[in-house]
Protein backbone atom coordinates (compact mmCIF):
# COMPACT_ATOMS: atom_id res chain seq x y z
CA UNK A 1 0.00 0.00 0.00
CA UNK A 2 1.27 3.27 -0.73
CA UNK A 3 1.77 6.42 1.01
CA UNK A 4 -0.92 9.02 1.65
CA UNK A 5 0.79 11.51 4.03
CA UNK A 6 4.31 11.90 4.48
CA UNK A 7 6.13 14.23 7.03
CA UNK A 8 9.47 15.44 6.09
CA UNK A 9 11.97 17.15 8.98
CA UNK A 10 8.65 19.36 9.85
CA UNK A 11 9.98 22.31 12.87
CA UNK A 12 6.91 24.47 14.40
CA UNK A 13 7.25 27.21 16.90
CA UNK A 14 4.69 29.01 18.22
CA UNK A 15 6.66 33.03 18.51
CA UNK A 16 10.20 31.52 20.53
CA UNK A 17 8.40 28.53 22.18
CA UNK A 18 9.77 25.37 19.84
CA UNK A 19 5.99 23.25 19.66
CA UNK A 20 7.55 19.88 17.44
CA UNK A 21 11.06 19.12 16.37
CA UNK A 22 12.67 17.65 13.70
CA UNK A 23 9.74 15.10 13.21
CA UNK A 24 8.65 12.76 10.38
CA UNK A 25 6.17 10.01 9.81
CA UNK A 26 4.56 8.81 7.09
CA UNK A 27 0.38 7.18 6.86
CA UNK A 28 -0.04 4.27 4.15
CA UNK A 29 -3.81 3.79 2.68
CA UNK A 30 -5.23 1.94 5.27
CA UNK A 31 -3.60 2.90 8.44
CA UNK A 32 -5.30 3.30 11.80
CA UNK A 33 -2.78 5.46 13.14
CA UNK A 34 -3.12 6.56 16.88
CA UNK A 35 -1.24 9.43 18.12
CA UNK A 36 -0.34 9.95 21.73
CA UNK A 37 1.19 12.64 23.83
CA UNK A 38 1.48 14.74 27.07
CA UNK A 39 -0.55 18.02 27.40
CA UNK A 40 1.06 20.64 25.16
CA UNK A 41 2.97 18.15 23.56
CA UNK A 42 2.14 19.16 19.96
CA UNK A 43 -0.45 16.72 18.50
CA UNK A 44 -2.91 19.18 17.56
CA UNK A 45 -0.74 21.42 16.17
CA UNK A 46 0.88 18.21 14.25
CA UNK A 47 -2.43 17.01 13.18
CA UNK A 48 -3.65 20.66 11.32
CA UNK A 49 -0.18 20.80 9.77
CA UNK A 50 -0.39 17.23 8.30
CA UNK A 51 -3.91 18.63 6.80
CA UNK A 52 -2.37 21.70 5.66
CA UNK A 53 -4.53 23.53 8.01
CA UNK A 54 -1.04 24.95 9.31
CA UNK A 55 2.45 25.92 7.78
CA UNK A 56 5.85 24.26 9.25
CA UNK A 57 8.51 26.62 9.82
CA UNK A 58 10.82 23.84 7.96
CA UNK A 59 10.37 20.71 6.48
CA UNK A 60 7.58 19.48 3.90
CA UNK A 61 4.08 17.68 4.52
CA UNK A 62 2.79 15.90 1.31
CA UNK A 63 -0.98 14.89 1.13
CA UNK A 64 -2.15 11.94 -1.39
CA UNK A 65 1.69 12.70 -3.25
CA UNK A 66 1.19 17.02 -3.42
CA UNK A 67 2.06 19.40 -0.66
CA UNK A 68 -0.59 19.59 1.57
CA UNK A 69 -1.15 23.36 1.78
CA UNK A 70 -1.82 23.49 -1.82
CA UNK A 71 -3.39 20.20 -1.84
CA UNK A 72 -7.00 21.64 -3.28
CA UNK A 73 -9.10 18.50 -2.87
CA UNK A 74 -11.05 19.12 0.22
CA UNK A 75 -13.29 16.77 -0.35
CA UNK A 76 -11.02 13.79 0.50
CA UNK A 77 -10.20 14.95 3.80
CA UNK A 78 -12.70 14.48 7.08
CA UNK A 79 -11.88 16.40 10.65
CA UNK A 80 -13.77 15.90 14.10
CA UNK A 81 -12.27 18.20 16.53
CA UNK A 82 -12.44 17.90 20.38
CA UNK A 83 -14.27 20.42 21.31
CA UNK A 84 -17.87 21.77 19.67
CA UNK A 85 -17.32 24.55 17.94
CA UNK A 86 -18.98 27.80 19.47
CA UNK A 87 -22.13 27.95 16.80
CA UNK A 88 -23.36 24.35 17.59
CA UNK A 89 -24.18 25.39 20.64
CA UNK A 90 -26.39 28.35 19.63
CA UNK A 91 -26.69 28.09 15.96
CA UNK A 92 -30.19 26.92 14.46
CA UNK A 93 -28.79 23.84 12.11
CA UNK A 94 -30.21 20.10 12.11
CA UNK A 95 -27.87 17.12 11.81
CA UNK A 96 -29.07 16.70 8.14
CA UNK A 97 -28.16 20.06 7.63
CA UNK A 98 -24.49 19.74 9.45
CA UNK A 99 -24.35 16.17 7.04
CA UNK A 100 -24.96 17.91 4.08
CA UNK A 101 -22.27 20.20 4.33
CA UNK A 102 -19.75 17.17 3.68
CA UNK A 103 -21.29 17.95 0.31
CA UNK A 104 -20.55 21.37 -0.67
CA UNK A 105 -16.92 20.61 -1.63
CA UNK A 106 -18.21 18.64 -4.28
CA UNK A 107 -21.24 20.64 -5.21
CA UNK A 108 -19.12 24.20 -5.66
CA UNK A 109 -22.09 26.66 -6.70
CA UNK A 110 -24.39 24.32 -8.38
CA UNK A 111 -27.25 23.22 -5.96
CA UNK A 112 -27.15 19.73 -4.11
CA UNK A 113 -28.59 17.08 -6.74
CA UNK A 114 -30.97 13.74 -5.96
CA UNK A 115 -27.45 11.75 -5.87
CA UNK A 116 -26.05 14.35 -3.26
CA UNK A 117 -28.95 13.63 -1.19
CA UNK A 118 -28.91 9.95 -0.93
CA UNK A 119 -25.17 9.98 -0.03
CA UNK A 120 -26.22 12.05 3.22
CA UNK A 121 -28.49 10.15 4.15
CA UNK A 122 -26.52 7.13 3.58
CA UNK A 123 -24.30 8.57 5.75
CA UNK A 124 -26.65 9.26 8.33
CA UNK A 125 -27.98 5.36 8.29
CA UNK A 126 -24.18 4.17 8.26
CA UNK A 127 -23.22 6.28 12.09
CA UNK A 128 -27.01 5.18 13.14
CA UNK A 129 -27.90 8.35 13.81
CA UNK A 130 -30.61 9.05 10.64
CA UNK A 131 -33.81 8.33 13.33
CA UNK A 132 -32.23 12.09 14.74
CA UNK A 133 -31.58 13.94 11.30
CA UNK A 134 -34.41 16.53 12.33
CA UNK A 135 -33.12 17.54 15.56
CA UNK A 136 -31.26 20.34 16.26
CA UNK A 137 -27.29 19.41 16.64
CA UNK A 138 -27.17 21.69 19.91
CA UNK A 139 -29.50 19.19 21.31
CA UNK A 140 -27.63 16.10 20.72
CA UNK A 141 -25.31 14.39 23.33
CA UNK A 142 -21.61 14.53 23.35
CA UNK A 143 -21.35 11.19 21.39
CA UNK A 144 -24.25 11.48 18.90
CA UNK A 145 -22.59 14.92 17.61
CA UNK A 146 -19.58 13.33 16.98
CA UNK A 147 -20.87 10.65 14.78
CA UNK A 148 -22.94 14.06 13.53
CA UNK A 149 -19.62 14.96 12.37
CA UNK A 150 -18.41 11.74 11.05
CA UNK A 151 -21.00 11.16 8.95
CA UNK A 152 -20.25 14.53 7.45
CA UNK A 153 -16.92 13.19 6.34
CA UNK A 154 -18.25 10.01 4.74
CA UNK A 155 -20.55 12.23 3.24
CA UNK A 156 -18.09 14.26 1.90
CA UNK A 157 -16.54 10.62 0.67
CA UNK A 158 -13.24 11.41 2.05
CA UNK A 159 -10.99 8.87 2.35
CA UNK A 160 -8.35 10.33 4.83
CA UNK A 161 -10.51 10.80 8.41
CA UNK A 162 -8.58 12.74 11.50
CA UNK A 163 -9.77 13.00 14.96
CA UNK A 164 -8.52 15.36 17.39
CA UNK A 165 -9.66 13.44 20.84
CA UNK A 166 -13.27 13.03 19.67
CA UNK A 167 -14.49 11.18 22.67
CA UNK A 168 -13.46 13.75 25.04
CA UNK A 169 -16.95 14.46 27.35
CA UNK A 170 -18.63 11.31 26.04
CA UNK A 171 -20.35 8.35 28.14
CA UNK A 172 -18.04 5.33 28.25
CA UNK A 173 -20.99 2.98 26.68
CA UNK A 174 -21.05 5.59 23.89
CA UNK A 175 -16.99 6.14 23.74
CA UNK A 176 -17.38 1.57 23.28
CA UNK A 177 -19.56 2.25 20.24
CA UNK A 178 -17.67 5.45 19.07
CA UNK A 179 -14.35 3.56 18.62
CA UNK A 180 -16.42 0.28 16.71
CA UNK A 181 -17.74 2.76 13.78
CA UNK A 182 -13.91 3.73 13.68
CA UNK A 183 -13.18 0.16 13.12
CA UNK A 184 -15.85 -0.57 10.97
CA UNK A 185 -14.76 2.50 8.39
CA UNK A 186 -11.14 1.45 9.06
CA UNK A 187 -12.04 -1.62 7.31
CA UNK A 188 -14.15 -0.19 4.80
CA UNK A 189 -10.86 1.54 3.55
CA UNK A 190 -10.45 4.61 5.14
CA UNK A 191 -7.24 5.98 6.74
CA UNK A 192 -7.64 7.13 10.29
CA UNK A 193 -5.48 9.37 12.26
CA UNK A 194 -6.47 9.52 15.55
CA UNK A 195 -5.14 11.78 18.91
CA UNK A 196 -6.51 9.98 21.82
CA UNK A 197 -5.22 10.32 25.51
CA UNK A 198 -6.18 6.53 26.44
CA UNK A 199 -3.69 4.50 25.70
CA UNK A 200 -5.72 1.42 26.43
CA UNK A 201 -8.46 2.42 23.52
CA UNK A 202 -5.53 3.45 21.14
CA UNK A 203 -3.85 -0.63 21.60
CA UNK A 204 -6.79 -2.13 21.15
CA UNK A 205 -8.32 -0.06 18.16
CA UNK A 206 -4.95 1.35 16.25
CA UNK A 207 -2.93 -0.32 13.87
CA UNK A 208 0.19 2.23 14.93
CA UNK A 209 0.89 4.20 17.42
CA UNK A 210 3.05 7.71 17.26
CA UNK A 211 4.21 8.87 21.21
CA UNK A 212 5.35 12.49 20.53
CA UNK A 213 6.25 15.18 22.98
CA UNK A 214 7.59 18.01 20.94
CA UNK A 215 10.17 15.40 19.07
CA UNK A 216 8.80 11.56 18.13
CA UNK A 217 9.76 9.09 21.05
CA UNK A 218 8.44 6.31 18.47
CA UNK A 219 6.04 5.39 15.85
CA UNK A 220 5.09 1.39 14.99
CA UNK A 221 2.92 -1.06 14.60
CA UNK A 222 1.35 -1.24 17.72
CA UNK A 223 2.56 -4.16 18.92
CA UNK A 224 6.04 -3.08 18.53
CA UNK A 225 5.21 0.33 20.34
CA UNK A 226 4.51 -1.31 23.67
CA UNK A 227 7.19 -3.29 23.85
CA UNK A 228 9.38 -0.08 23.22
CA UNK A 229 9.76 2.68 26.61
CA UNK A 230 8.38 5.38 24.29
CA UNK A 231 5.56 6.13 26.32
CA UNK A 232 7.48 6.03 29.87
CA UNK A 233 10.31 8.48 28.21
CA UNK A 234 7.47 10.99 26.54
CA UNK A 235 5.82 11.41 29.63
CA UNK A 236 8.63 11.79 32.16
CA UNK A 237 10.35 14.36 30.37
CA UNK A 238 7.00 15.84 30.42
CA UNK A 239 6.77 15.85 33.97
CA UNK A 240 10.48 16.95 34.87
CA UNK A 241 8.79 20.29 32.81
CA UNK A 242 5.43 20.51 34.50
CA UNK A 243 5.43 19.10 37.86
CA UNK A 244 2.10 17.42 37.62
CA UNK A 245 1.19 17.06 33.74
CA UNK A 246 -1.86 14.78 33.21
CA UNK A 247 -2.06 12.88 30.01
CA UNK A 248 -4.01 14.08 27.07
CA UNK A 249 -5.42 17.70 26.68
CA UNK A 250 -3.66 19.57 24.58
CA UNK B 1 -9.00 14.69 -8.56
CA UNK B 2 -7.71 16.98 -11.75
CA UNK B 3 -10.94 16.24 -13.27
CA UNK B 4 -12.53 17.49 -10.37
CA UNK B 5 -10.68 20.79 -10.24
CA UNK B 6 -10.93 21.48 -14.17
CA UNK B 7 -14.63 20.80 -13.21
CA UNK B 8 -14.92 23.93 -10.56
CA UNK B 9 -12.28 25.90 -13.17
CA UNK B 10 -14.91 25.57 -16.18
CA UNK B 11 -17.26 26.60 -13.56
CA UNK B 12 -15.89 29.19 -12.22
CA UNK B 13 -14.93 30.77 -15.78
CA UNK B 14 -18.87 30.44 -16.78
CA UNK B 15 -19.58 32.58 -13.66
CA UNK B 16 -16.88 35.38 -14.25
CA UNK B 17 -18.49 35.52 -18.26
CA UNK B 18 -21.47 35.65 -16.76
CA UNK B 19 -21.36 38.38 -14.34
CA UNK B 20 -21.44 41.02 -17.21
CA UNK B 21 -23.75 39.73 -19.00
CA UNK B 22 -26.40 39.60 -15.55
CA UNK B 23 -25.09 43.13 -14.68
CA UNK B 24 -26.29 44.08 -18.20
CA UNK B 25 -29.44 42.29 -17.71
CA UNK B 26 -30.04 44.02 -14.01
CA UNK B 27 -29.77 47.76 -15.36
CA UNK B 28 -31.68 47.15 -18.23
CA UNK B 29 -34.52 45.68 -15.63
CA UNK B 30 -34.06 48.32 -13.53
CA UNK B 31 -34.37 50.97 -15.92
CA UNK B 32 -36.90 49.72 -18.44
CA UNK B 33 -38.34 46.72 -16.91
CA UNK B 34 -39.09 47.45 -13.33
CA UNK B 35 -41.20 51.19 -14.03
CA UNK B 36 -43.83 49.17 -15.80
CA UNK B 37 -44.09 46.46 -13.70
CA UNK B 38 -44.34 49.01 -10.64
CA UNK B 39 -46.96 50.93 -11.79
CA UNK B 40 -48.91 47.94 -13.01
CA UNK B 41 -48.71 46.64 -10.02
CA UNK B 42 -49.29 49.99 -7.85
CA UNK B 43 -52.30 51.17 -10.21
CA UNK B 44 -53.86 48.07 -10.14
CA UNK B 45 -53.89 47.93 -6.04
CA UNK B 46 -55.27 51.46 -6.18
CA UNK B 47 -58.00 50.25 -8.54
CA UNK B 48 -58.77 47.81 -6.54
CA UNK B 49 -58.53 49.20 -2.95
CA UNK B 50 -59.09 52.81 -3.06
CA UNK B 51 -57.61 53.69 0.10
CA UNK B 52 -54.77 57.16 0.66
CA UNK B 53 -52.47 54.09 1.79
CA UNK B 54 -52.14 52.35 -1.63
CA UNK B 55 -53.11 55.48 -4.06
CA UNK B 56 -50.25 57.62 -2.30
CA UNK B 57 -47.01 57.90 -4.51
CA UNK B 58 -45.12 58.30 -1.49
CA UNK B 59 -46.81 55.26 0.30
CA UNK B 60 -46.16 53.39 -2.50
CA UNK B 61 -42.51 54.03 -3.05
CA UNK B 62 -41.80 53.47 1.04
CA UNK B 63 -44.19 50.55 0.94
CA UNK B 64 -41.56 48.65 -2.14
CA UNK B 65 -38.14 49.57 -0.88
CA UNK B 66 -39.82 48.83 2.79
CA UNK B 67 -40.07 45.45 1.51
CA UNK B 68 -37.38 44.68 -0.66
CA UNK B 69 -35.33 45.46 2.91
CA UNK B 70 -37.52 43.00 4.60
CA UNK B 71 -36.26 40.43 2.02
CA UNK B 72 -32.34 41.70 1.66
CA UNK B 73 -31.69 42.37 5.70
CA UNK B 74 -32.79 39.30 7.10
CA UNK B 75 -31.11 36.90 4.82
CA UNK B 76 -27.67 38.46 5.35
CA UNK B 77 -28.35 38.43 8.93
CA UNK B 78 -28.77 34.80 9.22
CA UNK B 79 -25.40 34.61 8.68
CA UNK B 80 -23.93 37.56 10.52
CA UNK B 81 -26.32 36.83 13.85
CA UNK B 82 -24.74 33.39 14.08
CA UNK B 83 -21.13 34.45 13.77
CA UNK B 84 -22.22 36.80 16.41
CA UNK B 85 -21.26 39.73 14.00
CA UNK B 86 -24.12 41.64 14.40
CA UNK B 87 -22.81 44.43 15.00
CA UNK B 88 -21.06 45.24 11.99
CA UNK B 89 -24.03 46.26 10.36
CA UNK B 90 -24.55 48.95 12.59
CA UNK B 91 -20.64 49.88 12.40
CA UNK B 92 -21.40 50.09 8.44
CA UNK B 93 -24.14 51.87 8.68
CA UNK B 94 -22.38 54.61 10.66
CA UNK B 95 -19.59 54.69 7.92
CA UNK B 96 -22.01 55.08 5.53
CA UNK B 97 -23.56 58.07 7.32
CA UNK B 98 -20.41 59.72 6.52
CA UNK B 99 -20.76 59.17 2.85
CA UNK B 100 -24.11 60.45 3.09
CA UNK B 101 -22.56 63.62 4.56
CA UNK B 102 -19.55 63.90 2.29
CA UNK B 103 -22.25 63.48 -0.67
CA UNK B 104 -24.64 66.00 0.35
CA UNK B 105 -21.40 68.51 0.65
CA UNK B 106 -20.36 67.81 -2.42
CA UNK B 107 -23.61 67.34 -4.42
CA UNK B 108 -24.60 71.39 -2.85
CA UNK B 109 -21.15 72.52 -4.57
CA UNK B 110 -21.77 70.41 -7.69
CA UNK B 111 -25.54 69.70 -8.47
CA UNK B 112 -24.11 66.99 -11.01
CA UNK B 113 -22.83 64.45 -8.15
CA UNK B 114 -26.29 65.26 -5.73
CA UNK B 115 -26.54 61.45 -5.14
CA UNK B 116 -25.51 60.68 -1.73
CA UNK B 117 -26.62 57.39 -1.97
CA UNK B 118 -24.13 56.95 -4.58
CA UNK B 119 -21.86 58.45 -2.08
CA UNK B 120 -23.21 56.06 1.25
CA UNK B 121 -22.59 52.88 -0.97
CA UNK B 122 -18.83 53.55 -1.49
CA UNK B 123 -17.86 55.00 1.82
CA UNK B 124 -19.91 51.70 3.20
CA UNK B 125 -17.64 49.76 1.16
CA UNK B 126 -14.70 50.97 1.62
CA UNK B 127 -15.57 50.42 5.63
CA UNK B 128 -16.49 47.06 4.67
CA UNK B 129 -12.70 46.49 3.53
CA UNK B 130 -11.24 48.10 6.10
CA UNK B 131 -13.16 45.90 8.29
CA UNK B 132 -12.17 42.55 6.70
CA UNK B 133 -8.66 43.55 6.39
CA UNK B 134 -8.42 44.46 10.22
CA UNK B 135 -9.89 41.42 11.30
CA UNK B 136 -7.73 39.35 9.13
CA UNK B 137 -4.56 41.33 10.17
CA UNK B 138 -5.45 41.15 13.74
CA UNK B 139 -8.23 38.84 15.74
CA UNK B 140 -11.11 38.53 14.03
CA UNK B 141 -14.07 40.93 13.87
CA UNK B 142 -13.39 42.00 17.63
CA UNK B 143 -15.49 44.69 19.28
CA UNK B 144 -12.86 47.15 19.04
CA UNK B 145 -12.33 47.42 15.47
CA UNK B 146 -16.05 47.78 15.39
CA UNK B 147 -16.33 50.94 17.57
CA UNK B 148 -13.61 52.18 16.15
CA UNK B 149 -15.26 52.18 12.77
CA UNK B 150 -19.24 53.15 14.04
CA UNK B 151 -18.06 56.53 15.63
CA UNK B 152 -15.53 57.15 13.17
CA UNK B 153 -18.34 56.83 10.24
CA UNK B 154 -20.40 58.79 12.30
CA UNK B 155 -17.17 61.53 13.42
CA UNK B 156 -16.67 61.98 9.64
CA UNK B 157 -20.68 62.82 9.28
CA UNK B 158 -20.55 65.51 11.88
CA UNK B 159 -17.57 67.12 10.95
CA UNK B 160 -18.93 67.51 7.27
CA UNK B 161 -22.05 68.28 8.21
CA UNK B 162 -20.86 71.02 10.84
CA UNK B 163 -18.51 72.33 7.87
CA UNK B 164 -20.67 72.47 4.91
CA UNK B 165 -23.81 74.08 4.44
CA UNK B 166 -26.31 71.49 4.37
CA UNK B 167 -30.48 70.98 5.54
CA UNK B 168 -30.51 69.45 8.84
CA UNK B 169 -34.19 68.00 7.68
CA UNK B 170 -31.79 66.12 4.93
CA UNK B 171 -29.53 65.23 7.42
CA UNK B 172 -32.17 63.75 9.42
CA UNK B 173 -34.05 62.00 6.93
CA UNK B 174 -30.99 59.80 6.67
CA UNK B 175 -30.06 59.59 10.45
CA UNK B 176 -33.31 58.55 11.62
CA UNK B 177 -35.18 57.13 8.26
CA UNK B 178 -38.02 58.89 6.47
CA UNK B 179 -40.20 56.68 4.86
CA UNK B 180 -41.63 59.90 2.75
CA UNK B 181 -38.65 60.57 1.50
CA UNK B 182 -37.99 58.12 -1.08
CA UNK B 183 -37.19 59.33 -4.65
CA UNK B 184 -37.79 56.93 -7.25
CA UNK B 185 -34.58 56.69 -8.17
CA UNK B 186 -34.13 54.82 -5.02
CA UNK B 187 -36.25 52.85 -5.51
CA UNK B 188 -34.76 51.37 -8.39
CA UNK B 189 -31.36 51.61 -6.68
CA UNK B 190 -32.59 49.18 -4.00
CA UNK B 191 -34.03 46.50 -6.45
CA UNK B 192 -30.91 46.61 -8.43
CA UNK B 193 -29.30 45.72 -4.91
CA UNK B 194 -31.85 43.60 -3.82
CA UNK B 195 -31.36 41.33 -6.81
CA UNK B 196 -27.57 41.39 -6.70
CA UNK B 197 -27.93 40.51 -2.82
CA UNK B 198 -30.25 37.94 -3.62
CA UNK B 199 -28.41 36.13 -6.60
CA UNK B 200 -25.30 35.94 -4.97
CA UNK B 201 -27.06 34.69 -2.07
CA UNK B 202 -28.58 32.09 -3.84
CA UNK B 203 -25.05 31.13 -5.29
CA UNK B 204 -23.01 30.84 -2.51
CA UNK B 205 -25.61 30.01 0.51
CA UNK B 206 -23.52 26.31 0.88
CA UNK B 207 -20.04 28.13 1.37
CA UNK B 208 -21.65 31.05 3.32
CA UNK B 209 -23.43 28.71 5.79
CA UNK B 210 -20.44 26.29 6.20
CA UNK B 211 -17.67 29.04 7.19
CA UNK B 212 -20.52 30.49 9.42
CA UNK B 213 -21.24 27.37 11.29
CA UNK B 214 -17.70 25.61 11.00
CA UNK B 215 -14.32 27.59 9.66
CA UNK B 216 -11.90 24.68 10.75
CA UNK B 217 -13.90 22.33 8.65
CA UNK B 218 -14.46 24.81 5.91
CA UNK B 219 -11.03 25.44 5.90
CA UNK B 220 -10.41 21.66 5.87
CA UNK B 221 -12.99 21.48 2.79
CA UNK B 222 -10.65 24.03 1.11
CA UNK B 223 -13.41 26.31 0.54
CA UNK B 224 -11.67 29.84 0.42
CA UNK B 225 -12.96 31.53 3.33
CA UNK B 226 -11.25 34.50 3.08
CA UNK B 227 -13.26 35.09 -0.07
CA UNK B 228 -16.74 34.55 1.64
CA UNK B 229 -15.68 36.60 4.45
CA UNK B 230 -15.17 39.48 2.51
CA UNK B 231 -18.33 38.82 0.34
CA UNK B 232 -20.48 38.60 3.38
CA UNK B 233 -19.37 41.98 4.73
CA UNK B 234 -19.32 43.68 1.28
CA UNK B 235 -22.97 42.24 0.57
CA UNK B 236 -24.29 43.42 4.16
CA UNK B 237 -22.96 46.90 3.24
CA UNK B 238 -24.87 47.55 0.45
CA UNK B 239 -28.18 45.79 2.24
CA UNK B 240 -26.92 48.96 4.84
CA UNK B 241 -27.09 51.82 2.14
CA UNK B 242 -30.24 50.04 0.75
CA UNK B 243 -31.96 49.75 4.54
CA UNK B 244 -30.84 53.72 5.25
CA UNK B 245 -33.49 55.63 3.67
CA UNK B 246 -36.07 53.74 5.60
CA UNK B 247 -35.21 53.36 8.79
CA UNK B 248 -31.89 55.59 9.34
CA UNK B 249 -28.13 55.14 9.86
CA UNK B 250 -29.24 54.57 13.78
CA UNK B 251 -31.31 51.49 13.43
CA UNK B 252 -30.46 49.61 10.46
CA UNK B 253 -28.83 47.15 12.53
CA UNK B 254 -32.14 46.40 13.83
CA UNK B 255 -33.74 44.54 10.59
CA UNK B 256 -30.34 42.36 10.21
CA UNK B 257 -30.59 41.09 13.51
CA UNK B 258 -34.16 41.33 15.00
CA UNK B 259 -36.19 39.07 12.71
CA UNK B 260 -33.24 36.01 12.44
CA UNK B 261 -33.29 36.41 16.60
CA UNK B 262 -36.93 35.85 16.45
CA UNK B 263 -37.04 33.67 13.41
CA UNK B 264 -33.97 31.48 15.70
CA UNK B 265 -36.51 30.67 18.45
CA UNK B 266 -38.62 29.09 16.09
CA UNK B 267 -36.91 26.56 14.34
CA UNK B 268 -34.41 23.74 14.27
CA UNK B 269 -33.38 24.24 10.68
CA UNK B 270 -30.75 26.82 9.26
CA UNK B 271 -32.57 27.16 6.16
CA UNK B 272 -36.22 26.63 7.31
CA UNK B 273 -35.23 29.86 9.90
CA UNK B 274 -33.87 31.99 6.88
CA UNK B 275 -36.82 31.70 4.96
CA UNK B 276 -38.92 32.36 8.43
CA UNK B 277 -36.88 35.59 8.95
CA UNK B 278 -37.92 37.13 5.68
CA UNK B 279 -41.66 36.44 6.54
CA UNK B 280 -41.20 37.84 10.27
CA UNK B 281 -38.92 40.62 8.41
CA UNK B 282 -42.32 41.67 6.17
CA UNK B 283 -44.49 41.42 9.27
CA UNK B 284 -42.16 44.39 10.77
CA UNK B 285 -42.38 46.55 7.57
CA UNK B 286 -45.82 46.19 7.03
CA UNK B 287 -46.67 46.17 10.57
CA UNK B 288 -44.33 49.02 11.25
CA UNK B 289 -45.83 51.52 7.87
CA UNK B 290 -49.48 51.27 8.97
CA UNK B 291 -49.22 51.57 12.44
CA UNK B 292 -46.74 54.18 12.27
CA UNK B 293 -49.40 56.35 10.08
CA UNK B 294 -52.20 55.00 12.18
CA UNK B 295 -50.66 56.28 15.40
CA UNK B 296 -48.94 58.96 13.60
CA UNK B 297 -44.80 57.83 14.92
CA UNK B 298 -41.95 57.65 12.89
CA UNK B 299 -41.59 54.39 10.79
CA UNK B 300 -38.20 53.65 11.43
CA UNK B 301 -39.21 53.46 14.65
CA UNK B 302 -41.98 51.55 14.35
CA UNK B 303 -40.34 48.99 12.26
CA UNK B 304 -38.31 48.17 14.90
CA UNK B 305 -40.65 48.05 17.90
CA UNK B 306 -42.85 45.86 15.87
CA UNK B 307 -40.04 43.52 14.96
CA UNK B 308 -38.98 43.51 18.19
CA UNK B 309 -42.95 42.37 19.54
CA UNK B 310 -42.98 39.63 17.16
CA UNK B 311 -39.15 38.61 18.74
CA UNK B 312 -40.67 38.41 22.16
CA UNK B 313 -43.74 36.67 20.78
CA UNK B 314 -41.48 34.18 19.53
CA UNK B 315 -39.82 33.57 22.67
CA UNK B 316 -42.75 33.34 24.38
CA UNK B 317 -44.02 30.77 22.25
CA UNK B 318 -40.83 28.35 22.37
CA UNK B 319 -40.94 28.19 25.35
Amino acid sequence: MSDILTVNNVNFSYDDQPVLKDISLSVREGDFLGMIGPNGSGKTTLLKIMLGLQTPDSGTVELFGEPARSFEDGARLGYVSQQSTESDATMPVTVREVVAMGRYAHAGLRRLSERDRDIIDRSLTKVGIADLKNRRISRLSGGQRQRAYIARALASEADLLALDEPTVGVDANSVEKFYQLLDELNTDGITIILIEHDIGLLTEHATSIACLDGELYAHAETSKFLKTDALERAFSSARVLSANAPAGGN
Amino acid sequence: MSLRTAHTQKELTLLLASIPIGLLALIGFIFWGFPPVYSFFWDTACGTIDTWLVCSGFLQRGFTSGILIGITAPIVGAYLVNRQMALIGEALAHTAFGGVAIGLFVGAAIPSLNYPLGFALIAAAVGALGMQYIAVTTDGYADIPIAIMLTGGFAVGIAVISYGVVFSATVESYLFGDILFVPFENVQLMVGLTLIVAATVALTHKQLLFITFDREAARLARINVWFYDTLLIVLTALVVVAAMQILGAILVAGMLVIPVAAAMQLTNSFNRGMLLSVLLGQVAIIGGILLSYYWNIATGAMIILVAIATYLIAVAVSR
